[in-house]
């Protein structure tokens, strides 16, 4: 297990290394930053020293192993627009997305796994094809529209729930969490919810389809056979059968919420790393993209690592075949 | 007469589809003592399985039982709901199946699903089960039975498995235990010594059971009597070795005649004419005359019947005896 801990653990840092390189390149090619940087009417020598400042007069190899001794070192650089760190910057939005992309993909297993498995375990039911058509809703209406709409529904007609905004925050560990505090939990329902549609729809259809198959399988005709009442064999049997596809899903959903919750954070003004990205986009920020489309890379690393050792934990096959 | 185990009485099994009503068993009655071993021999689609599963309650949607009657201790099963039939599943009837490798839970460990089945009936604490457990591992042979329960499924053999299957089974000493052909996957060996232990287990705790097979020959080494079944349908029954020795049947006859063991050395094996029809078209006479050297125009029409006798055949032209 440890060897196989390691080699994973070594493949994840060629991942890393590959995907710095790609990023940098790709900013590298859109554009030339010191046209953001300074107003067009400097002089030459402002514009020069800029220039030199920055490094950009080095040759493109070179600008790349500097971005990646400082990497190493923890170093994102500073923000061009702000002059802060990026690592600073980034750390500083990051928690408001983590909760909310953890809090989403929660609800959308809690909720979604056992209705999928109650869908796949009566299929013909009438709660089932109804959880099945509201799950093909949840796939197809827009994200942007369906905030929207929570928010003319909730906060505006019914005025239950916060419009947008963080809300009060408690600090931990210096960073401030919405969930410790009702009053930030209200301001956390409707991105939450929003967000959690769609993996709400996703994990009802896979929990779903998994059910279905394992119910006719031998398995549970055996479970019957020895007289486990039903409830025992969802719950014990069928639920252990088919978590590495929900394992693997929920980790992919977690991943791209974090780094793609753009489009909510931007309708509920919640704010998150996703608003940050955008924001540094139009303003050509290029050690902001940079620095946060690796940490993206690196969440998405550590998350699939995660999801392989949770394999490990919920196959007893797997965990064999790596010992040999 | 004393009150025998289980009384099956002109069971119907159908399974409503598109195409029509598929007959899987059609008619069948039998009767099975305390402790007696029953052979259930068919080719596939001769129902054989199904009528296990009527049995124990756990056919497959489209299929119900849609009539006849099964008596088990004196109590009709037919019409009970799933939740009183789940009681006796396990307790008083049990079941193994062929696959054990496709029975047994991949991701539990075998401790964990035998303790599911110890507590399926009545709250045994998690020790209790456990050694209840352990003991069943022992009985069928499992050596380091008390380790081996932290062991997963793929850490058995293909026979052990089979085992383990056949311990679960034996947890709470039903009175019956139905085997659908729990055998056909293992090794010839191994399928030699579970035969073996699975009689000798019967014997000991007066077990009755049902083995269900295609295979004449592990039947005739097991069984004390056998039902040859062909489209749902009964074409003979009697004692094992009556059945073996004197087939009144002509289907019967081509089983005996198509096993390997049976032939001369050198010869080629005989083969039963034809392929089973579709269970959809059953003929309204002998379900066997569009296949039988011997049918006549009175086999095309009208059904066999047949007495109450210890051995007999559902046929209009019985197999005279063998000199």
């Amino acid at each position: 297990m440890l060897g196989y801990i390691i080699q994973r653990l070594i493949q994840s840092a060629f991942v890393m290394l590959a995907m710095s390189a790609l990023v940098f390149l790709g900013v590298y090619a859109i554009g030339n930053p010191i046209d953001v940087l300074i107003s067009p009417d400097a002089t030459q020598d402002i514009r020069e020293a800029t220039i030199r400042h920055y490094g950009l007069d080095q040759p493109l190899w070179r600008q790349y192993l500097a971005f990646l001794g400082r990497l190493l070192q923890g170093d994102l650089g500073r923000s061009f627009v702000l002059n802060i760190p990026v690592l600073h910057l980034v750390l500083s939005r990051l928690p408001a997305t983590l909760e909310l992309a953890l809090t989403s993909v929660l609800i959308g297993a809690f909720i979604g796994i056992p209705l999928g498995i109650y869908a796949g375990y009566r299929p013909e039911s009438p709660a089932s094809k109804a959880i099945m058509a509201a799950s093909v809703l949840g796939f197809s209406v827009p994200t942007f529209w369906v905030g929207l709409i929570l928010i003319l529904t909730f906060a505006v007609n019914l005025d239950w729930l916060p419009a947008g905004d963080r809300g009060p925050t408690v600090e931990i560990f210096g960073v401030g969490w919405s969930f410790l505090t009702w009053d930030g939990l209200r301001f956390l329902a409707l991105p939450a919810i929003n967000l959690s549609l769609f993996k709400l729809a996703m994990l009802i259809r896979l929990s779903r389809a998994g059910t279905r198959e394992i119910m006719l399988s031998d398995t549970v005709k055996f479970a019957r056979a020895a007289g486990l009442t039903d409830f025992t064999i969802l719950r014990r049997h069928v639920l252990r059968l088919i978590s590495i596809p929900l394992v693997t899903v929920f980790g992919l959903e977690f991943g791209s919420t974090l780094a793609f919750a753009v489009v909510t954070e931007t309708i509920f003004s919640w704010p998150g790393v996703g608003k940050l990205i955008i924001d540094s986009i139009t303003s050509l920020d290029r050690p902001v993209m940079v620095g946060y489309l690796i940490l993206v890379a690196f969440l998405f690393v550590t998350i699939n690592l995660v999801v392989d050792l949770t394999y490990a934990v919920l196959d007893p096959r797997l965990r064999r075949g790596r010992r040999v | 007469m004393t009150k025998a185990l289980l009384q099956v009485r002109d069971l119907r099994t159908h399974f409503e589809t598109r195409a029509g009503t598929i007959k899987a068993v059609d008619g069948i009655s039998f009767t099975l003592e305390r402790g007696e071993i029953l052979g259930l021999v068919g080719e596939s689609g001769s129902g054989k399985s199904v009528t296990g599963f009527s049995l124990i309650g756990l056919l497959d949607p489209p299929g119900r039982i849609a009539g006849g009657s099964v008596v088990f201790q004196g109590q009709e099963l037919v019409g009970r709901s799933q939740a009183e039939m789940r009681k006796l599943r396990g307790k008083r009837i049990a079941m193994i199946f062929q696959d054990p490798a496709a029975t047994l839970n991949p991701v539990l460990t075998i401790g964990q699903q035998m303790v599911m089945a110890v507590q399926a009936h009545g709250g045994t604490g998690q020790g209790a089960a456990l050694e209840l457990a352990e003991r069943s591992l022992a009985r069928v042979g499992i050596p380091d039975a008390a380790t081996r329960l932290n062991a997963y499924p793929h850490e058995f053999s293909g026979g052990m498995r089979q085992r383990v299957a056949i311990a679960i089974a034996l947890l709470h000493e039903p009175e019956l235990i139905i085997a659908d052909e729990p055998t056909t996957a293992l090794d010839v060996s191994i399928q030699a010594q579970i035969l073996a232990e699975m009689k000798t287990l019967a014997q000991e705790s007066g077990t009755a059971l049902i083995w269900i097979s295609h295979d004449l020959a592990i039947v005739s080494s097991l069984a004390d009597r056998v039902i040859v079944l062909y489209l749902g349908r009964i074409v003979e029954f009697g004692p094992v070795a009556d059945v073996l020795r004197a087939p009144l049947h002509p289907y019967t006859r081509g089983l005996l005649d198509s096993l390997p063991a049976m032939a001369d050395p050198g010869q080629k094996l005989r083969q039963i004419p034809g392929s089973t029809p579709s269970p959809l078209n059953v003929t309204p006479g002998c379900p066997f005359a569009p296949r039988c050297a011997h049918a006549d125009d009175l086999c095309r029409s009208e059904p066999p019947a047949v007495g109450d006798q210890h051995h007999g055949a559902f046929c209009h032209h019985a197999l005279p005896a063998p000199a």
